[in-house]
């Protein structure tokens, strides 16, 4: 009896040390900010360009807040969770953290103070950081300017708001890093690997997600949803019509859009944003990496352009005729007139809700944005308009079956009014003297 | 078809692809709003549709079946301006006066969904109008202006 009791006890203290071991992560010390003038200046300037690379700003930037320093919520299926303020302010931001507090944020998801963050800091990718790359960052985000600015608190809830929890979801889900090249590919194809998996975080979007939100990786980049969008399949299951090769991913990530393609919309607006600030060299490597992520040229799917389908009519045929071909039919290409939208993957893409948000809110013209723009027709087109005008779209422009749902998105779509751009607002340094002035 | 302009039922004789621009102005004799791009880049041909700031010149009178439109001219007249017409006369927001209808249209979407809007609402919310003479922030001190009075009337209403 007795010896049974011992043997419980001693089971009990051996998975309770093991749990612990598994939860625990001790805090690592304050350190005093590090003086501006103590980096490299060529490494903030790297750090920066990584920084684009790893869109930080987009999550880490509430709309009309101040740069990095974090309250945008981000919704997701276990409650909203709100960004940190990543500026190096001491007190609110991460002024106190030491390198290795960063290095160890990134890699495993687990803060200065040791508490386990949740995956929507997308650790689970940032994991494959190298040191140097880590290092770039650290310079770059320690010589921000500091804001005192502390997030709202999540609305995650009970028992998810745990976080040790979250130690068990790493077990199961977190690959540590560091990255592994693949020695049968270029030196290229691995520099792009290395950046879109990890930094680049691209699956995040476009890879779906299980039950506990990670990211299914047998399915890597089979497609997604994200804020209202939905993340094209990037792998052999793209809707594109026509298929992406290196040199249309190059261009259509560096400047926003692609003639044969379309336009970046939503958060990927962002992620083009982006990468239009740094070196060329980053930019194709990650084209290359996802050009065989795509897989070979599939000639036989390229449309004829401006293809009259069969079948396609009704009510809709009259609304694309009067509101729509004045642009798309005019013959003339993007980025001056409206794209051919057989070309586009919008009409073809799984679901109708990225076709959906851009008729709805139009592509805006933006400061400092050199991209195709388009009038928003949410204020013209009632939703039984907005259906039928889809089904010809639909039909016309594509060879899928009819969507399916529609008018629960065109609903969702109205009410969430997904953000078309949902950029935050530029840095005051790069904005006019009018915008400053509107802005204080 | 009918159609519905400033509260008044219109039958109006034209092909049903026809731009609401185009029966605006050649069929009612409502010239407010303006042609400037028909492409919807310019905002100058800005009418309201219910309660929606819209480009008249991209929206084809076989969407409009049982929907109201407003027109500049709907806010009030030449003798008796409406009060963000009369903000704009008082501000002197207007140069060459080409965009100042769309102008006015748009604003008053906003001021209908946000009565007293923010210097960025409204610079937000006139963002698809453009103005080539430059008197934006004329405008936006107009707008601004028209907010503030309604502002106070509601205040002063609610304190009788």
């Amino acid at each position: 009896m007795r010896k049974t009791l011992l043997a419980v006890i001693a089971v009990v203290v051996i998975v309770g040390a093991g749990i612990a071991a598994l939860v625990w992560r001790p805090a690592i010390d304050r350190v005093n900010r590090p003086a501006a003038g103590s980096f490299d200046a060529a490494l903030i300037k790297r750090g920066g360009e990584l920084a684009a690379i790893g869109n930080c700003r987009s999550c880490h930037t509430a709309p009309g807040g101040r740069e990095f320093a974090g309250g945008l919520g981000v919704p997701t299926p276990f409650g909203t969770i709100y960004s940190t303020n990543i500026t190096p302010d001491e007190k609110t931001g991460i002024g106190a953290w030491s390198e290795a507090a960063f290095r160890r944020a990134l890699r495993e998801g687990v803060d200065r103070g040791g508490r386990h963050l949740y995956p929507a800091f997308p650790y689970d990718h940032f994991t494959l950081a190298s040191d140097d790359t880590i290092k770039a960052l650290y310079a770059f985000v320690m010589t921000r300017e500091p804001v005192a600015a502390t997030a709202p608190a999540n609305t995650v809830p009970f028992p998810l708001n745990l976080r040790p929890l979250l130690a068990g979801w790493k077990l199961l889900f977190l690959r540590k890093g560091p990255f592994e090249k693949d020695p049968g590919q270029s030196e290229e194809w691995n520099r792009g690997a290395y950046l879109v998996n990890g930094l680049g975080h691209c699956g995040a979007c476009h890879t779906p997600r299980n039950f506990l939100g990670a990211e299914n990786k047998h399915q890597a980049f089979a497609g997604g949803e994200t804020e209202g969008w939905t993340a094209y399949a990037l792998d052999a299951a793209s809707p594109a019509p026509v298929a992406w090769d290196k040199a249309a991913l190059a261009f259509y990530l560096r400047n926003g859009w692609q003639g044969d393609h379309g336009v970046a919309r939503g958060p990927m607006s962002e992620v083009t944003d982006n990468l239009a600030a740094v070196p060329m060299a980053d930019v194709q490597a990650i084209a290359t990496y996802m050009a065989s992520v795509a897989g070979p040229h599939r000639a036989s799917n390229t449309p004829s352009p401006r293809r009259e389908r069969q079948g396609a009519g009704g009510p809709g045929a009259a609304i694309y005729a009067a509101a729509c071909a004045t642009c798309h039919d005019a013959g003339r290409a993007p980025p001056y007139g409206g794209i051919d939208l057989s070309l586009s993957t919008g009409p073809s893409g799984p679901t109708a809700r990225n076709a959906i948000n851009v008729i709805l809110g139009g592509l805006p013209a933006e400061d400092e944005q050199r991209r195709p723009i388009m009038p928003g027709f949410a204020g013209v087109l009632n939703d039984r308009q907005m259906a039928d005008l889809l089904a010809y779209v639909r039909a016309r422009f594509s060879d899928k079956p009819p969507w399916t749902d529609v008018e629960k998105q065109i609903r969702d779509a109205r009410t969430e009014q997904s953000r078309v751009h949902p950029g935050p607002a530029p840095e005051p340094a790069r904005g006019s003297p009018g915008e400053k002035e509107a802005r204080q | 078809m009918k159609l519905n302009v400033n509260g008044r039922e219109h039958e109006v004789d034209a092909e049903p692809d026809t731009p609401l621009l185009y029966v605006l102005r050649d069929h009612l004799e409502l010239n407010g709003a303006k042609f400037g791009c028909g492409l919807g880049q310019c905002g100058a041909c800005t009418v309201m549709v219910d309660d929606q700031a819209v480009f008249s010149c991209l929206t084809p009178i076989l969407l409009l079946e049982g929907r109201r439109v407003t027109t500049v001219e709907g806010l009030g007249t030449a003798e008796k301006p409406g009060p963000l017409q009369q903000a704009f006369i008082d501000e002197q927001a207007a140069q060459c006066g080409y965009c100042i209808a769309g102008m006015i249209m748009r604003a008053h979407a906003l001021l209908a969904r946000n009565a007293s809007p923010s210097r960025d609402d409204i610079r937000a919310a006139l963002e698809p109008n453009l103005c080539r003479c430059g008197t934006h922030m004329r405008i936006i001190r107009a707008v601004q202006r028209a907010a503030g009075k309604r502002t106070a009337e509601a205040a002063a209403g609610g304190g009788r």
